[in-house]
């Protein structure tokens, strides 16, 4: 096993001690101080620490440090800022799409994912993109008004 | 009226302040649980200063310095804070006008409040005259006692004249929270070289009851001890407590350890446990303690004339908080002056309670204990934040000087945090012969509804009562009816009923730790009334909101009637139906005013019932008096609805004698994106009443709703929660020989 690992994180070369008991989750939030991902299970159930691996959103919780070797991941340090927001962070905030907001960053990245594969998505692509993030203080319509906003901004001509 | 608040600390600078860049600080002693209520404080303020609400800092609630409001619940902090912080902002407006007056000769109509300034006429050479609060304000207005009248002081509307808030100022933390730029307890990290944070987490049995397998234990311990990166291994009663360097080293301990106790290593427990298919039986046959809630059965006539009846009971299971996040907590001891001195970070509904019991349970003044709140995930009621605190502090005593870290894991969430109490209710219910209720007897059997910190003479703290020298479990309570009362909560139908009489049961055995949960008892009993009007209603050949609004005549019952209007005016409830109606869809009304003395609240569902049930609308009208927050409102009513629907659809503990097994999401489901109805939610505009909470008024007329729907989808009573495809089927099979009897004509 080589002893380094080096990926893209938020556009950016990392390089990190291959550390074989690590997850993801533990690399972003522990060593490298990324705390918008959230520790949610542990067991990749609920969506709240989903990052963008590819363009893909998965689990950091279950995803071991040799699968992102020369892969690019983005979290949601990455996705935008206020100077620069993503369309999906402008709707949020326009929709207030949240209660406690726990499970944002990861529905951010799956429907940036979504976004990325399929610019038109239909209110049930959106709806399936994100049936595995649990949410429980039930903004769930908020949620999906809120992409359903974006996805219209970054299709618009 | 003085505010609740106000009585206990009446001055101006608890409540308050200028921060040193001159900004406002205001200092509530209500908590950010994911409702947003700082933001609705700070609209209040900013209203009452005539500020831009960006200019007013909330300071997060700590015992160091923020009034003490006791715990945030029962959809009280607008009620409570709010009134408190409008009074105290009103109060420092009117003292800097009559300040600003004084010294310009003038009277205090001359002087105008706009955009944080005071402004006076002109002098005699012609200069105005243009103060701020900081130029205005001195010491002896901050040591001054608020006189709770000048929110209404006549010449305040002058004020805001011209004066324009944001349209809509939108909550900062939402902001802060799409960005990633939010710190929720979890991302805490403490500065410090010389003492740097280390890690932390306690093992325990599933149950409150249990025996250490000494032999597997040391073993445990002793490996634990030779594994690397771990810093201390502690043992004490029946807990094993570990303190490791990294957060990375604690996950594979965790691993061993959650999955050798489900394999009944460590602990022996036997708990007893209800059976989840006789619920009502087990919760009858306990002993009880019985009160009577309301009784006007000596005023009236008997009841026994009853032209027809209904009587029928409900149940609800255990239930569990399933926050998306996981309880945190940090705690350092320190030496201060040779005093031990302990300081936490938790993100408790109640930072004064938990800092008395915590000086309980490690026998320290309070003075030496300060508890700061900082926001964790949504929190629905009295989960293991406060249990998480304890477990950080006991570890911390063993690494002086050094901040513990403590986060519970997902199995610990689900399985050691306190259940919603299940609940029986009971309702027999007589019409006279023009479809006028005649009495109405409602009884509940169940838990009490809190086991809260802070109120007890020993500390009610999980860890507390499971180290060697255990503190005893406190066995819960009700809250008192002035406040609502817990398993009794809108135990009184909003009805006009001649003959009422309502019995409460308290059960007192509690072989698993129950507490508050949103809304209480409020759900069940709702559900019981509003599925027994419903089931009235029909007996009578009566439209469900006619039948209602005949209940609820005049003035006095203006607000309830209403909210149910409106509700149904959204649904097109009156609009015939047609014949073509798919097969299994079915809609259903409910309504109540929470607590009986809150905001009022209907809901219609639709939904089609098919192998399971499919909510397709929900239409919610909702009377909170003044919003202070409107769309911070519709979120609560519409985020308290969906919530009681996946309790009415989906939700039940599985409990085991070694404790909750329904420990992950896979065995505790809750309702999914694609579950989830659409969502109408309209507020009453009533700006000139008193603004009551939105958090929790939605949640028992959901449950209702959705129980009469399915009675009009398939023409099947439910009358056990959840309402799983299973239950259905047990309802269906009960239906003809079901606990609910009904008498139609005696005559």
């Amino acid at each position: 096993m080589t002893q380094t690992v080096a990926f893209q994180l938020n556009g950016h070369g990392v390089s990190v001690p291959n550390d074989s008991g690590q997850s993801l989750l533990h690399l972003l939030r522990n060593t490298l101080q990324l705390k918008a991902t959230r520790m949610g299970c542990g067991q990749g159930q609920c969506g709240a620490c989903r990052v963008m691996l590819d363009g893909h959103a998965v689990a950091a919780c279950e995803t071991p440090l040799w699968a992102i070797e020369g892969k690019s991941v983005t979290t949601v340090e990455g996705l935008g800022n206020r100077s620069a927001p993503h369309a999906l962070q402008t709707a949020f905030i326009e929709e207030q799409a949240m209660q406690c907001g726990f499970c944002t960053s990861g529905i951010l990245m799956s429907a940036a994912a979504l976004l990325l594969r399929q610019p038109r998505p239909s209110r049930a692509d959106i709806v399936q993109a994100i049936d595995g993030h649990l949410c429980r203080c039930g903004a769930h319509n908020r949620v999906v008004r809120a992409i359903e906003k974006a996805a219209a901004r970054l299709a618009a001509p | 009226m003085t505010p609740e608040s106000l009585k206990a600390q009446p001055l101006l600078r608890q409540w308050l302040g200028l921060g040193p860049a001159g900004q406002v600080q205001a200092f509530s002693g209500k908590v950010d649980l994911g409702q947003g209520i700082s933001h609705a404080l700070r609209l209040i303020v900013a209203e009452e200063l005539r500020l831009p609400p960006a200019q007013i800092d909330m300071v997060p609630a700590s015992t160091q310095f923020s009034p003490d409001e006791a715990v945030t619940s029962g959809s009280l902090s607008v009620q409570h804070s709010g009134s408190a912080l409008r009074c105290a902002a009103a109060h420092w407006r009117e003292a800097c006008r009559q300040t600003m007056a004084k010294r310009l000769g003038l009277e205090p109509s001359a002087v105008r409040c706009a955009g944080g300034h005071f402004f006076a006429a002109g002098d005699p050479a012609g200069h105005a005259l243009r103060l701020s609060y900081h130029e205005v304000s001195d010491h002896a207005m901050w040591d001054s006692a608020i006189e709770a009248v000048h929110a209404q002081a006549p010449h305040a509307a002058m004020d805001l004249i011209h004066w324009a808030t944001e349209t809509t100022p939108v909550r900062p933390d939402v902001t802060a929270k799409v960005f990633g730029e939010f710190e929720y307890i979890h991302d805490r990290v403490m500065p410090g070289v010389s003492h740097p944070m280390c890690h932390g987490r306690v093992f325990r049995p599933g149950t409150l009851v249990a025996e250490v397998i000494e032999q597997d234990m040391q073993a445990l311990a002793t490996n634990l001890l030779g594994t690397a990166g771990v810093l201390k291994v502690v043992r004490d009663g029946l807990l094993l407590g570990v303190l490791t360097e990294t957060e990375n080293a604690l996950d594979a301990i965790a691993r061993k350890v959650e999955a050798g106790a489900a394999e009944g290593q460590f602990w022996r427990c036997a708990a007893e446990v209800p059976d989840p298919l006789n619920l009502s039986s087990w919760l009858k046959t306990q002993a009880h303690e019985t009160t009577v809630v309301a009784d006007t059965s000596t005023q009236t006539k008997s009841n026994n004339a009853a032209h027809q009846r209904v009587v029928a009971e409900f149940e609800r299971p255990f239930v569990q908080h399933a926050s998306i996040g996981l309880c945190c907590a940090v705690a350092q001891w320190s030496a201060q002056s040779s005093a031990a001195h302990l300081e936490v970070w938790s993100h408790s509904q109640g930072i004064y309670n938990l800092r008395r019991d915590l000086a309980l349970a490690f026998d320290v003044p309070a003075e030496q204990v300060q508890v700061s709140h900082v926001e964790g995930a949504g929190c629905y009621g009295h989960n293991g934040a406060d249990d998480v605190a304890w477990d950080a502090a006991w570890l911390a005593q063993r690494v002086p000087e050094r901040p513990v870290r403590v986060q519970w894991t997902r199995q610990a969430e689900l399985g050691h945090a306190p259940l919603a109490p299940a609940m029986v209710v009971r309702i027999d219910a007589g019409l006279d012969e023009w479809g006028q209720l005649t009495d109405w007897t409602q009884t509940v059997w169940g838990h009490g509804h809190g086991t809260r910190p802070g109120r007890g003479k020993t500390p009610a703290l999980l860890g507390a009562w499971q180290i060697a020298d255990p503190a005893p479990v406190t066995l819960a309570v009700n809250a008192a009816m002035a406040v609502g009362g817990g398993s009794e909560r809108n135990a009184q139908p909003p009805y006009d009923v001649p003959w009422l009489k309502v019995i409460n049961h308290r059960v007192l055995n509690m072989p698993f730790r129950v507490s508050a949960m949103r809304a209480l008892g409020a759900p069940l009993n709702v559900l019981a009334a509003e599925s027994v009007m419903d089931e009235l209603a029909i007996l009578q050949s009566q439209d469900p909101l006619g039948f209602r609004l005949a209940h609820l005549p005049g003035s006095v019952h203006a607000r309830a009637a209403a909210v149910l209007q409106k509700a149904t005016d959204m649904a097109g409830w009156t609009i015939a139906r047609t014949d073509k109606r798919p097969e299994g869809w079915g809609r259903g009304l409910a309504y109540a005013r929470y607590k009986n003395t809150g905001a009022f609240c209907a809901v219609v569902v639709e939904l089609v019932v098919a192998e399971k049930v499919k909510l397709r609308k929900v239409w919610i009208a909702a009377d909170v008096g003044h919003a202070v927050d409107a769309d911070g409102a519709i979120n609560q009513l519409e985020g308290g609805a969906l919530q009681a629907a996946s309790w009415a659809l989906c939700e039940a503990a599985q409990l085991s004698p070694q404790g909750i097994t329904s420990n992950d999401w896979t065995r505790y489901p809750i309702l999914k994106f694609s579950d989830m109805p659409e969502v109408s939610v309209a507020l009453m505009p009533d700006a000139d009443y008193a603004s009551l909470g939105a958090g929790e008024c939605s949640s028992g007329p959901t449950c209702a709703a959705i129980a009469n729907a399915i009675f009009d989808a398939i023409g099947v009573r439910v009358r056990s929660m959840p309402f799983t495809p299973d239950n259905l089927m047990r309802a269906i099979d009960n239906d003809y020989d079901s606990d609910a009897t009904i008498h139609p004509s005696t005559s």
